[in-house]
């Protein structure tokens, strides 16, 4: 079956003409056929404009299109709904932004469109990415492959999910705080956030501008490696995009030895509340790690215990400020009123979800005269120490090694009456972007009843990409995990 | 002052915040020209529309701007800068907030001088230190129609700086010279347009009055909606007498923001301290903090126009020329640009100085002509100065050989070589021409033998229209006085 493929896989059989994009595309199509039902990944889908571009895939790959310059041609590929594409809605999650429908690409898509992909579909996702579950979007919840009576994580759960379904061959994801690691942990993927400025934001609609990066969902690290490849480098777009070459990718996953690579468990991150089997699941991934060759290192991470206060400070006091715009002015959801004042106040009331107003009024608090020093310089000065946390680790080991989450999917309704439980589903996920590093999730095993995906979450010092490829690719290569697929795909 | 009316003197405190927009090409943060008086939202894209995912980028010339203003006004350029949001609803603001400079302003603590005779001057100078200048974005503008209200995004994002003044002018005088000044050297400078029909000028005022001799400020009245010089003048007319008058009625004045309205020619209350908004500035995290090098700032120096004033002064300093020509030369930078090169070439100053002002203005306005269309060089000028001065030719032969100057470009020297125009010194060729005049005009002869010693100047005319202007008067003068005595 077409969908089951890997984008390798795919672009292998493509380049043969074993298979057409647009049979790739219509394998899609019926996946998500048979299991939106179930799932609810997409928030929509324009199937003829999908169609249109496998075609063109497929008459450039007819005329002998070069798979060097154009490394997707043909893959069909899907966004979280809170990227921009031209002619396609952008949702966000959020009822504020119903009826937009973006005038321009995305960086990241319009890269993915360059390298020949097929852009389709718009992801599930918590409204304007707050959240840990998707049961914060606008247009209900998506849930999880392994099992529909748990979340897929978030915010990115419809891309975990439909990933983790086959219901597309890659997606991609923003992560803030944990939003693809997370939910590709809890759904059995791999799910990279690189390092912040790798990666260009423009046309990504910001929920906090200092800790967002976007990042694929992919079935295993060489389509990880693969589609970053495509996407990242300096923007002239984004002013905090780095402006430097983008390394090969590809030859970090030749060596399948980690001799003589050190790895730190951060002591810091032995936390109660973990679930058994992901403990057990980790240390089963450590001894693997150590039979590949590498040497663990104890290290420490001394500011560990603030970073979700940190976090919780910094996000939503840019968050605030960037969820301004949506006003009724302009565009997306309008309610009228007899002042310009009323009118906004009655759109915003509207249009956004309980989860994005309690974080606005939080940011909102915390910039204001008279609390901005005790809260948000104070909250800047423990990130800086949690960076230095970070680059000191990182002179002694070359990554680290963590549970991505500590337990594994939870119940639908679980988690969302208390935010603070909802929010302590990200602490081994926050201070990767709190630090700026990068990090990935792998699959590295499955709970035992009912069988729920673990992922092992690897962080590298900013722009150690290719390390993170190594190890993980190494690992992955070495276990069976990422050849797990979910009883829906 | 003219506020001394009952027992106690009062003195206003005026502190200015003025808005240029910068003469750029293109906006603050995206592509968009950067025009006035295209149709609505024709010059907008996804960044100055706020558009969800928009990211701004910086735009060079506006930071280079800013930075030439910083020095024409003596600022300290902090080698850190960056760029703040100030969070605001308003239907004009694309973002709802506005990225602007708070704590590190591309630019601080300067001073500038203008030309003003009252209080808080002295000879004729005023200074003013100016607390900075900081870039910061425009909003769109709203029109109100009869039942719906509409927003225009043009202006959005195109560049403004933010000039702040010290609460240091002393009447409403004194601040409208001051702006008049600022705008006119942002215009010189070719930071600005300064147009303020087209609205690229606009200030708030901060006025507060104080018993004389206090030191301590007075309630802080901020005023808004003045979009002309005069305007401010008049606001301040009306609001320093409001603000005494209320004192002296025993009130206490609050810190508020009042709304001048031009047509009733008053100010009224718009909100006061306790309405005033909570800005909840932050860093802008989508953009890098400013930190210029020691080698872009050098360019920057090299871009700073000498200040009218200063110029002013250096024509007196340097050249020796009276305050009226230096002030000719302040206004009128191509002639002085021209004088200078002829004085470098080898002229006296003071004559150059005449032939410019007088003579060269004349004939370019006469012919419609600019600096540009002469067909002469500075240095001939210089040249015609020096034929004057060393007595070769004489001034009237001067202006004959400057027509042909004009005319042609040819080099005095050689125009007075050519036509035969050199003043003629020999005592013996002007002897002969003095009986010759003296022959002719009996009656002047006569009225000098009788001791009226004006009667000479007719017979040194008549020598010189014998001469065809070329014998040297002195000379002439000399020998006629001999001739006449002797017989």
């Amino acid at each position: 079956m077409l969908h089951q493929l890997t984008v390798a896989e795919l672009t292998d059989r493509l380049d043969r003409r074993e298979c057409s994009s647009t049979e790739a595309l219509e394998a899609c199509l019926g996946q998500m056929a048979r299991v939106e039902g179930q799932l609810h990944s997409f928030l929509s889908w324009d199937e003829a404009d999908a169609r249109r571009q496998a075609a063109v895939a497929d008459a450039a790959i007819a005329s002998g299109a070069y798979r060097v310059e154009r490394p997707l041609l043909g893959v069909p590929i899907a966004l979280k709904d809170v990227f921009c594409q031209q002619g396609q809605p952008c949702g966000c999650g959020s009822r504020i932004l119903q009826g937009f429908v973006s005038p321009y690409d995305a960086t990241v898509v319009a890269r993915l469109k360059a390298a020949g992909a097929v852009v389709f579909g718009r992801l599930n996702m918590d409204e304007f990415a707050m959240g840990s579950s998707t049961e914060n979007s606008a247009y209900g919840p998506t849930l999880n492959p392994w099992d529909t009576s748990r979340i897929p994580g978030g915010s990115s759960g419809g891309c975990a999910a439909a990933v983790s379904a086959n219901e597309c061959f890659a997606a991609l994801g923003s992560d803030t705080g944990g939003s693809i690691r997370q939910p590709a942990a809890l759904c059995g993927i791999v799910g990279l956030k690189p390092t912040y400025g790798l990666v260009s934001r423009y046309g990504l609609v910001a929920f906090a501008s200092s800790l967002d990066q976007v990042g694929p969902f992919t079935k295993d690290i060489r389509d990880s490696a693969l589609v970053l490849q495509s996407i990242a480098g300096h923007d002239l777009h984004d002013s905090t995009s780095l402006p430097a070459p983008v390394p090969d990718y590809r030859t970090a996953l030749t060596e399948g030895s980690l001799k003589g690579v050190r790895l730190g468990l951060p002591k810091e991150y032995q936390v109660g509340g973990m679930d058994p089997e992901v403990t057990a699941a980790f240390e089963s991934a450590l001894k693997q790690l150590t039979s590949l060759g590498a040497e663990l290192v104890e290290v420490s991470l001394p500011h560990t215990e603030y970073a979700a206060a940190t976090y919780y400070i910094i996000a939503p006091a840019e968050a605030s400020a960037n969820l301004s715009r949506f006003d009724g002015v302009r565009y997306g959801l309008r309610v009228d009123g007899s002042s310009p004042e009323e009118m906004n106040s009655r759109t915003r009331g509207a249009g956004f979800g309980p989860e994005v107003k309690r974080r606005i009024i939080l940011g909102t608090y915390v910039l204001s005269s008279g609390y901005y020093d005790a809260f948000y310089v104070r909250a800047q000065k423990v990130r800086t120490l949690i960076r230095q946390d970070f680059l000191q680790a990182f002179e002694q080991v070359d990554a680290i090694v963590t549970p991505t989450t500590p337990t594994p999917a939870f119940r639908l309704g679980e988690k969302s009456e208390d935010p603070l439980q909802m929010y302590l589903s990200d602490i081994f996920t926050i201070s990767c972007n709190l630090a700026g590093i990068c990090g990935v999730s792998v699959p590295c095993g499955l709970t035992r009843s009912p069988r729920l995906p673990m992922g092992l979450q690897i962080l590298a010092p900013p722009f150690g990409e290719s390390t993170l490829f190594r190890v993980a690719h190494a690992y992955e290569q070495s276990t069976p995990w990422h050849r797990e697929r979910s009883p829906l795909s | 002052m003219a506020y001394l009316k009952g027992a106690m003197e009062y003195e206003p405190v005026i502190g200015l915040e003025t808005h240029v927009q910068l003469k750029t090409r293109t906006k603050m943060w995206c592509g968009c020209a950067n025009v006035y008086g295209a149709p609505p939202n024709t010059q907008v894209c996804p960044v100055c529309l706020g558009f969800p995912g928009a990211l701004p980028v910086a735009n060079e010339e506006a930071l280079r701007l800013t930075v030439l203003t910083g020095l024409l006004l003596h600022c300290e350029i902090p080698r850190f800068a960056k760029f703040d949001r100030k969070n605001y609803f308003y239907p004009d603001s694309s973002k709802n907030y506005q990225v602007t400079q708070y704590d590190r302003p591309s630019t601080r603590e300067g001073w500038m001088e203008f030309e003003f005779d009252g209080e808080g001057a002295a000879d004729g100078i005023a200074r003013v230190r100016i607390t900075r200048a900081h870039l910061e974005e425009d909003v769109g503008k709203s029109t109100h129609f009869d039942r719906h209200s509409g927003v225009d995004f043009n202006r959005a994002g195109v560049p403004l700086l933010e000039i702040v003044s010290e609460p240091e002018l002393r009447s409403a005088e004194m601040t409208y010279a001051y702006l008049k000044t600022l705008t006119q050297l942002l215009a010189h400078a070719g930071v600005s347009d300064c147009d303020l029909e087209k609205g690229m000028v606009r200030c708030d005022v901060n006025v507060s009055v104080r018993p004389k001799g206090e030191t301590r400020l007075g309630a802080k009245i901020e005023i808004k909606n003045m979009n002309s010089f005069s305007g401010v003048r008049r606001a301040l007319e009306y609001e320093i007498p409001r603000q005494i008058a209320a004192l002296r009625r025993g009130e206490t004045l609050r810190q508020e923001t009042r709304r001048w309205d031009d047509d009733s020619g008053i100010t009224e209350p718009m909100r006061t301290k306790e309405d005033a908004h909570d800005y909840r500035y932050f860093p802008e995290p989508d953009l890098m903090p400013f930190a210029p090098t020691e080698s872009w700032l050098e360019e920057m120096r090299a871009r700073v126009p000498e200040l009218p004033l200063d110029r002013k002064r250096r024509f007196v300093r340097d050249y020796g020329l009276p305050e009226g020509d230096a002030e000719f030369f302040r206004h009128h930078v191509e002639l002085g640009n021209f004088f200078e090169q002829a004085v470098k070439a080898g002229g006296a100053s003071k004559p150059l100085a005449n032939w410019v002002i007088n003579t060269l203005v004349a004939s370019l306005s006469a012919q419609a002509k600019t600096v540009a269309d002469l067909r002469f060089t500075p240095g001939q000028l210089a040249e015609l100065t020096e034929l004057t001065a060393s007595g070769r030719i004489s001034s009237k032969i001067a202006q004959e050989v400057y027509t042909v100057m004009w005319d042609s470009g040819e080099a005095p020297n050689s125009i007075v070589a050519r036509l035969g125009l050199a003043q003629v010194s020999d005592a013996g060729a002007i002897e002969e021409l003095c009986r010759q005049a003296i022959a002719a005009l009996p009656g002047p002869v006569d009225d000098f033998r009788k001791g009226k010693v004006a009667a000479l100047n007719s017979l040194k005319g008549q020598v010189m229209k014998l001469s065809k202007g070329k014998a040297n008067p002195q000379l002439a003068g000399e020998l006629l006085e001999k001739l006449l005595r002797a017989g």
